[in-house]
């Protein structure tokens, strides 16, 4: 009986704010969907699948899973080898570990707004005088409009960098606390056996041992890249709206649900439980394959 | 609560008060202003809530809720009205419908009903610095073409021709360049730009955007006067809010112009609107609620002209007050007040919905930003805008 008071006493405030802002908003968004729900939350015309069949036949919303791609395909792999790459060198060096494993962590503590606003208006504006522009003054090019030009699309440089930066520390530290459950005598015996210390004790020893640790990576990676907004609405959203390149699916939404000039949660909804099937599809094909 | 969030009227939060909203102006001294009208109402308490922070959102979702304000401002769109989110306010003008300047009036209209008292004018135009053009011996543009040859001339010497925004011009621009072939967004419920001539006015966007006179990714977006004042430019797309800071950096140094016209169909124009003081049809206190938007927007036109001109730079919406502002009477606002009254058209006209903005502005950016065919972009726009348009008149 004590027991289950100091249960409850501990979970309860928990499982009711997650009941209240996770669950019922979940269900009820669910609900919407199915309603032609303009500017209310309490719709009454019940449209059936229709949202739905609008949505999959919407063309901005399927190519914003289009860019979902291509920008998962540049910043899954990269970062993974990267994180990966950083966590071997920091774990192998036997002077200052704890430092460079603070500093490579330190960006992950930044916020994401105050991030993209370094990156749009310091490092990479379009004036001759912002950082980026400057460097290539040295060599006597042109000022690039980073953000602005379509062709080539130098704003996925950008993008790509400032989630680099934003993210790398994290996966390192996953990796190195990865690398560090790895039984030494692992290695021992592998050297004795006349293993290089190289590429060998990595292709054999290391990433096998790190496959969990791997397959959490890389879910949580494209998780991540599917849930993008916070860094692609404060690069390149501006008070017009966004424009219609580089536009994840989570943006497309917050502009069909919440923009100004009419609130669309019917469409909304429908579109965000979409995308909710396609992350859960996809994680469990991605989870069984790597597994296998 | 209420007092926590709001401003202390001094009557405390008693339940009795009505509540307005306003968003937080960047003036100083707009805060303490408001406050000042609401407290000498003398028939209500009024609580004054001041916003900082996204307001639109803000104020959409607690218009869902019946815990928004009472009173509100806010730009008028057509889906509040169909949603019954806010109640006319035709019977609160009176006599003073006819003073309120028309096409700002026609931003607050819906089916005929008018939803929202006028508060302040906000308009764009064109700056531009009369000594470069002098230097580079080039005249105001009065055409669009004019308007890309000048720039293209401009641009020398590390200055740029123009500045029209981070986004290449297809933002702020695409409005006025429908309007400078004598189209629209949407005009009599039918799509305003369905026309051949449409994708040659955007193509002039295109042009501008290729021509390498714009200036582009810059600190501070088109809103903020800072690339013109600070010389990276020779001409810049802002707002009449800039005159003061333009007028401090450069004297006078700078005209003013509209957006010229591209055919003689066409006319010069500068995008308008207003934030008008609306009634939240949720409010149970409705007809008190619309008393004091009459006392506050219509009857103490002392409070409007203060409101308007003693602290940021907006036009009076009524004719009778911006003709005896002093502040309105010499160099660029002057101009600003004429451009307004012969050249006015609504930068966000009530029907103009997301759906429709979002496809038009899509389009719009794919012709200038990657050289889409903008026949074919514009056309596959209209067909949206054409759903949309069903769906709200049918």
């Amino acid at each position: 009986m004590r027991n289950g008071r100091a249960f409850w006493l501990f979970v309860g405030p928990f499982a009711i704010g997650l009941l209240v802002f996770v669950y019922v908003p979940i269900v009820w968004s669910l609900l919407l969907s199915f309603f032609d729900a303009r500017n209310t939350v309490t719709p009454t015309s019940f449209v059936g699948l229709r949202n739905y069949a609008d949505m999959l036949t919407d063309k901005p919303f399927l190519s914003s899973l289009g860019t979902f791609s291509v920008f998962a395909a540049f910043i899954v792999p990269l970062t993974f080898v990267l994180a990966l790459a950083l966590a071997l060198l920091v774990n192998q060096i036997s002077f200052m570990q704890a430092f460079f494993r603070s500093v490579f962590f330190l960006p992950t503590a930044c916020s994401y707004v105050v991030a993209s606003l370094v990156w749009k208006l310091s490092i990479f504006n379009g004036v001759r005088f912002g950082l980026a522009n400057t460097v290539l003054a040295w060599f006597g090019a042109e000022p690039i409009a980073w953000t602005v030009s379509t062709s080539p699309p130098w704003y996925w440089l950008v993008l790509v960098t400032l989630r680099l930066w934003l993210q790398l520390g994290f996966y390192m530290i996953l990796f190195i606390a990865g690398l560090q459950r790895i039984p030494h005598h692992l290695y021992e015996a592998a050297w004795i056996d006349g293993a290089s210390r190289g590429w060998q004790t990595l292709r054999h020893i290391t990433l096998p041992q790190l496959q969990t640790t791997s397959v959490a990576v890389v879910l949580l990676l494209l998780v991540a890249a599917y849930q993008a907004f916070d860094e692609f609405y404060n690069v390149l959203g501006t008070d017009r709206g966004y424009p219609p390149f580089a536009r994840p699916p989570l943006i497309y939404l917050y502009y069909t649900a919440l923009g100004s000039g009419g609130q669309d949660f019917g469409h909304g909804s429908a579109g965000a439980v979409i995308l909710t099937l396609l992350i859960a599809g996809v994680t469990l094909l991605q989870g069984r394959v790597i597994t296998r | 609560m209420l007092a926590a969030c709001g401003s202390n009227t001094g009557r405390g939060g008693n339940g009795q008060a009505l509540r307005q909203w306003y968003h937080a102006y960047g003036e100083p001294g707009v805060q303490q202003a408001v406050e000042r009208y609401a407290k000498s109402y003398p028939k209500t308490p009024v609580d004054v809530q001041w916003n900082p922070g996204d307001y639109d959102s803000k104020l959409a979702t607690s218009l869902l809720s019946d815990g928004g304000p009472d009173v509100f401002e806010s730009t008028l769109q057509i889906s509040s009205v169909r949603s019954g989110q806010v109640v006319p306010l035709d019977d609160v003008f009176g006599d003073a419908r006819s003073d309120f300047s028309e096409p700002i009036l026609a931003t607050h209209t819906v089916d005929g009903k008018v939803y929202g008292v006028p508060q302040a004018v906000d308009m764009q135009m064109l700056f531009y610095r009369k000594s470069m053009f002098a230097q580079a011996g080039v005249q105001p543009p009065s055409t669009v073409d004019e308007l890309i040859d000048a720039a293209r001339r401009l641009t020398r010497d590390g200055v740029k021709g123009l500045f029209a925004g981070n986004d290449g011009g297809g933002g702020v621009l695409a409005g006025p360049a429908l309007w400078s072939a004598g189209l629209d967004y949407v005009r009599d419920h039918q799509v305003g730009f369905d026309d051949p001539v449409a994708a040659q006015a955007i193509g002039k966007l295109r042009e501008l955007y290729t021509s390498d006179s714009l200036l582009l990714g810059a600190v501070k977006d088109w809103a903020e006067p800072d690339a013109f004042t600070q010389g990276l430019v020779a001409m810049q797309w802002t707002g009449l809010w800039a005159v003061p800071a333009v007028q401090k950096a450069l004297g006078d140094d700078f005209g003013v112009l509209p957006f010229p016209k591209l055919t003689s169909a066409g006319s010069p124009s500068v995008p308008v609107g207003a934030f008008g003081a609306m009634v939240n049809a949720k409010s149970k206190r409705i007809d008190e609620a619309k008393e004091f938007v009459r006392w506050l927007w219509i009857e103490r036109t002392d409070y409007q002209e203060d409101f308007n001109l003693g602290y940021g730079f907006h036009i009076p919406p009524r004719k009778s007050i911006s003709a005896k502002a002093s502040k309105l009477t010499s160099g660029a606002a002057a101009d600003a007040v004429k451009f307004v009254r012969d050249n006015a058209k609504a930068s966000n006209p009530p029907d103009w919905t997301s759906v429709m903005r979002t496809a038009f502005n899509d389009a719009v950016s794919r012709v200038v930003r990657d050289g889409a065919r903008a026949d074919e972009e514009l056309r596959g726009a209209a067909a949206k805008v054409r759903d949309e348009l069903k769906r709200l008149y049918g």
